[in-house]
């Protein structure tokens, strides 16, 4: 369904995001802020996280909640009840949406029986699988501490205590990965038939041991990756999901509202551990170590937030064009107009047209969308667009 | 100043290879005698060039008087004369020897005799100079200064028994060097009552006065309101000021003479008219004949120079006027190229001087340069009996009207350990060298002699030498003449397109070879584009090596998570930032350092 402020409604939408930046183990490519936990670490961190969204709530009084989405890290390593306080503080002081979307993460492993029937008790709507493959040896290259059957396990189970609105992560290009696993693992994941896939290439992110021991894997070459990214594509489309985003695919209706709140620019506030904010054009990030988001919380947030921005309007013009291209639907350029008081292509006319005439960049009425060859190289398309 | 007694003046300079200390010691010589403290010394008062310090070496001349209270209880003027110590300024040095009446040669005691300590000592002794060695950094470890006496005795064969063993560094024997000054170098001579004869060997241009002349007078006198010309431009004007070198500062004075050491300033408005080796004359007592030795100096090495900005070429512009005003060596000129826009076709007397003009461009007037593949003089003879001088390939004329091409060859002297000759043989092989001689100066060190094209010893020779030799080579050279000699133009497409900017002339033998590694090179150099770049070699039309850059498939961006945008559009932003370092070739993005990382291609 659209995001975006519905007529009579005078409240403005926001989203919640909630970092939990615990996990079992490091996975090898990981650099998100994540680490295992210490005993009672988890504790003081929930303790924390709900007076952040306590006192945080004054500032949203004319907000409505339409979506929260519990990220990390591994949100299914806390306790259920956890979860459920979480939850629960956000109910007792924010206006939340009767049709609110509320996504928890979770790994294989980590969510199993009591603990999903409980997400259910407590309104949870949508659950995030980190599968990446079916492959036990490719899982073990890159770290996971689960197996395949591990993953059966917990999708049956959540299927079980009545989630209709399953998500499964997959990834291609891992080390050790041939083109075969990757289809197989594609086709295993449709025939289970979740709502949603989101399927990525494998980063090497700086800094994680994946990237530092690099030569001592075998990744697929850049033909192999190639072929694994072109066949998500179509063989997603031939089984019924509709790709949204560049890495995105749902059943028709099942779009992961949260997600795209990001690339509209609509408002959200992100609690916990170094989360992402951004409010009425201003963008701002939560202390990064423990001790400084505790002292940040415990001193109501005197201490101040990290890299606040208030985004100048070319930036907000950037932004417009490179999260709102990541959609397949494009971007509205009467919008743009609205927004800005300059037409788009007054402003970027020249390098739209460059892309126009090289086939990555393509018009449909007021919209402007990338190409299928566009989505391949969407990044240097996207860097064209900063000022 | 009173009329000096000639008997009481020294002039004379330092001879030294590179390292060995020869600034060093020249700061201990002003130090001790006592004409500056030491707190007002910087480290190395000749060298007041930023550059030249960080380098440890001397570009321009520089020349300073001091007095010196000798043991036997006479005040003595010594005139130092400071020259540059690298095979492109030889012309200078020889002007500044000219000058002198004796030299001081700095060897370094646990190295010994080098190529070039060679060259500049036997550059000495054609001056007619009376050297006399001394013996440095005796306080290292290794050092033998008596194998190093032994060795100046046989190969050199000057007197070394009573060389002074000093440490510059540390100061120590430095006043035995003052008295074999006083005592082992000559007196000038002259009278000042002929007709004023004066050797010019610098200049400098200042705001205020103009050029102010570095001279040696060797007849006559010269003073404020004499009419002057210089006998090799024809130059005239009357001398405004006269006088000498303090340390770091221009001391005028009444009258220089006969023997004196000085400087003249005569409201010159360029430094071209006051070319090193010239001889000033009095208009109306004229000398019978200049002094020998003029010679005209030529660019030997010239390469295109752009700014990185295309807007800032008004500053490329003034900023090389500025230095040619300090350097009558330094020719530039306007050219175009398609691929890098305006900039100039600059000539310099050697890679060095390229790389000391090209860094004073960056450092001082803050620009970005891209600097295209420095080329020598080509001679091109047309079947219609016209010679042409081709400084830029791109100008070379269209094969058939060539009847054929000359190349300018040195003749180069290369100091080596023993153990390094072969491989040090094969290098001069590869860079078709012709073999001329094998010295052996002493049991485990020889001297090798080779005439060598100058454009095989432009780019990389001295690199090359260092790392086949371990360090241990050492490495001089003079232009010899033009040969005849099989050349073509070797262009680069890039996407079908030539590029200006990357052809040279190189040896038909060495074109495949050359034009691969360049392929390969450029390959590695230019980012891939969203099609296909095809990279090709090509000698008159004809493609002879390839390489392609592929076609970018892919290039998404990763989980964007939790909603940190921030983070991805950094990661933008580094892309963008990369393609303004792009030069535009056609729909070709090229990158400013692959103009000049084709430059260093020997992979030895």
């Amino acid at each position: 369904m659209p995001v975006g402020r519905r007529k009579g409604d005078k409240m403005k939408e926001l989203s919640i995001y909630i970092h939990i930046p615990f996990c079992v183990r490091k996975c090898l490519y990981c650099d998100f802020l994540s680490a295992p936990a210490e005993s009672g670490e988890m504790e003081n961190y929930v303790n924390l996280l709900l007076r952040e969204i306590k006192t945080q709530s004054i500032f949203y009084g004319d907000h409505r909640v339409i979506s929260i989405f519990l990220g990390g890290g591994t949100p299914s390593l806390l306790p259920a009840a956890d979860v459920g306080r979480i939850l629960e503080q956000i109910g007792n002081n924010y206006s939340v949406a009767a049709d609110v979307e509320i996504t928890v993460e979770c790994n294989p492993k980590t969510a199993m029986g009591e603990k999903l029937k409980h997400y259910i008790t407590y309104g949870i709507n949508r659950l995030s699988i980190g599968l990446q493959s079916t492959d036990d040896e490719e899982l073990a290259r890159i770290g996971r501490i689960h197996s395949y059957r591990d993953f059966l396990e917990t999708y049956s189970l959540a299927r079980e205590a009545g989630f209709c609105n399953i998500n499964v992560d997959l990834m291609a290009g891992l080390p050790g990965q041939g083109v075969d696993s990757y289809r197989r693992t594609l086709e295993r994941v449709v025939a289970l038939s979740p709502e949603h896939i989101s399927a990525y290439s494998l980063i090497l992110e700086e800094g994680t041991p994946l990237y530092v021991n690099q030569s001592a894997y075998s990744f697929p070459t850049e033909d192999e990756d190639r072929e694994m990214y072109a066949f998500t594509g179509r063989y997603l489309a031939e089984a019924g999901y509709g790709r949204y985003e560049i890495s995105n695919y749902a059943r028709e209706g099942f779009a992961c509202r949260h997600n795209q709140v990001y690339w509209r620019r609509g408002d959200y506030v992100g609690f916990g551990l170094g989360a992402s904010s951004m409010v009425r054009n201003v963008r701002w990030k939560n202390p990064q170590t423990h001790a400084d988001y505790a002292a940040y919380v415990t001193r109501m947030m005197q201490t101040g937030a990290d890299e606040v921005q208030q985004l100048s309007q070319e930036e907000q013009m950037e932004e417009f064009m490179f999260l709102g291209l990541r959609l397949m639907e494009g971007v509205d350029m009467e919008a743009f107009h609205r927004m800005f008081g300059k037409s788009m292509e007054e402003v970027y006319g020249e390098t739209i047209a460059a892309f126009e005439a090289q086939g990555l960049l393509e018009r449909k009425g007021c919209r402007l969308s990338l190409t299928l060859r566009g989505i391949d190289v969407s990044n240097m398309i996207f860097a064209a667009f900063l000022f | 100043m009173a009329a000096m007694d000639q008997s009481k003046i020294r002039n004379f300079c330092i001879v030294a290879h590179i390292d060995h200390g020869k600034s060093t010691l020249a700061d201990r010589i002003i130090e001790k005698t006592g004409l500056l403290t030491s707190r007002e010394m910087q480290a190395q008062i000749l060298d007041n060039m930023d550059l030249e310090r960080e380098r440890g070496i001397t570009i321009k001349a520089q020349t300073v008087r001091i007095v010196y209270q000798a043991k036997d209880g006479n005040e003595y003027i010594f005139n130092l004369i400071d020259t540059p110590g690298h095979v492109d300024f030889n012309y200078e040095v020889s002007r500044a020897l000219a000058a002198c009446d004796g030299a001081i040669l700095v060897v370094d005691a646990a190295q010994g005799i080098e190529a070039q300590t060679l060259a500049n000592v036997y550059l000495a002794l054609d001056h007619d100079l009376d050297v006399f060695p001394v013996i440095n950094k005796i306080d290292l470890p290794s050092a033998e200064p008596e194998r190093v006496k032994n060795e100046i005795e046989d190969v050199i064969g000057i007197e070394a028994q009573d060389a002074p063993l000093i440490s510059a560094k540390n100061g120590i024997g430095i006043e035995d060097v003052l008295e074999a000054i006083v005592e082992k170098i000559p007196a000038p001579k002259g009278s000042p009552d002929n007709p004023l004869q004066a050797l010019i060997f610098d200049s400098v241009y200042d705001s205020y006065k103009g050029v102010i002349v570095f001279c040696r007078i060797k007849e006559g006198r010269v003073k404020k309101g004499t009419k002057i010309k210089m006998m090799a431009t024809g130059a005239a004007a009357e001398v405004v000021e006269v006088g000498y070198f303090g340390a770091g500062q221009f001391i005028p004075c009444d009258e220089l003479a006969a023997g004196m050491v000085g400087y003249l300033t005569a409201s010159i408005k360029n430094v071209k008219d006051t070319a090193v080796g010239d001889t000033v004359t009095d208009m109306e007592n004229p000398c019978e004949k200049p002094l020998p030795g003029y010679k005209k100096v030529n660019s030997m090495v010239y390469c295109g120079m752009y700014p990185a900005d295309g807007a800032k070429y008004p500053d490329l512009r003034d900023a090389l006027e500025k230095l040619k005003l300090n350097d009558a060596s330094l020719n530039y000129e306007p050219e175009t190229s398609i691929a890098l826009g305006f900039g100039f076709r600059c000539g310099f007397l050697g890679l060095l001087h390229l790389e000391i003009i090209q860094e004073r461009l960056e450092r001082e007037y803050n620009l970005d340069l891209v600097t295209t593949a420095p080329g020598v003089i080509y001679r091109v003879y047309k079947t219609n009996g016209e010679m042409i001088e081709l400084t830029n390939p791109s100008n070379l004329p269209d094969p058939s009207e060539i009847d054929y091409m000359e190349e300018p060859v040195v003749s180069a002297e290369i100091m080596v350990t023993t153990e390094f000759i072969g491989p040090i043989m094969q290098l001069c092989q590869e860079r078709r060298g012709r073999y001329v001689s094998t010295e052996y100066i002493e049991a485990s060190r020889a001297l090798l002699k080779y005439e060598l094209p100058l454009n095989e010893i432009i780019y990389d020779f001295f690199d090359a030498l260092k790392s086949r030799s371990r360090g241990y080579a050492s490495f001089d050279y003079e232009l010899k003449g033009y040969e005849q000699s099989k050349l073509v133009k070797l262009d680069i497409l890039i996407n079908h397109e030539e590029v200006d900017a990357l052809s040279f002339i190189v040896h038909a033998d060495s074109a495949y070879e050359r034009g691969r590694k360049m392929c390969e090179k450029l390959k590695e150099e230019i980012p891939r584009h969203l099609f296909e770049i095809p990279i090709q070699a090509a000698v008159g039309g004809k493609i002879i090596a390839r390489e392609t850059v592929k076609a970018v498939r892919k290039d998404v961006l990763a989980k964007c998570y939790g909603g940190d945008i921030t983070r991805k559009k950094k990661l933008l932003e580094k892309q963008k930032e990369g393609k303004k370092r792009m030069r535009q070739v056609g729909s070709v993005e090229i990158p400013q350092s692959a103009f000049m990382s084709v430059l260093k291609l020997d992979d030895n």
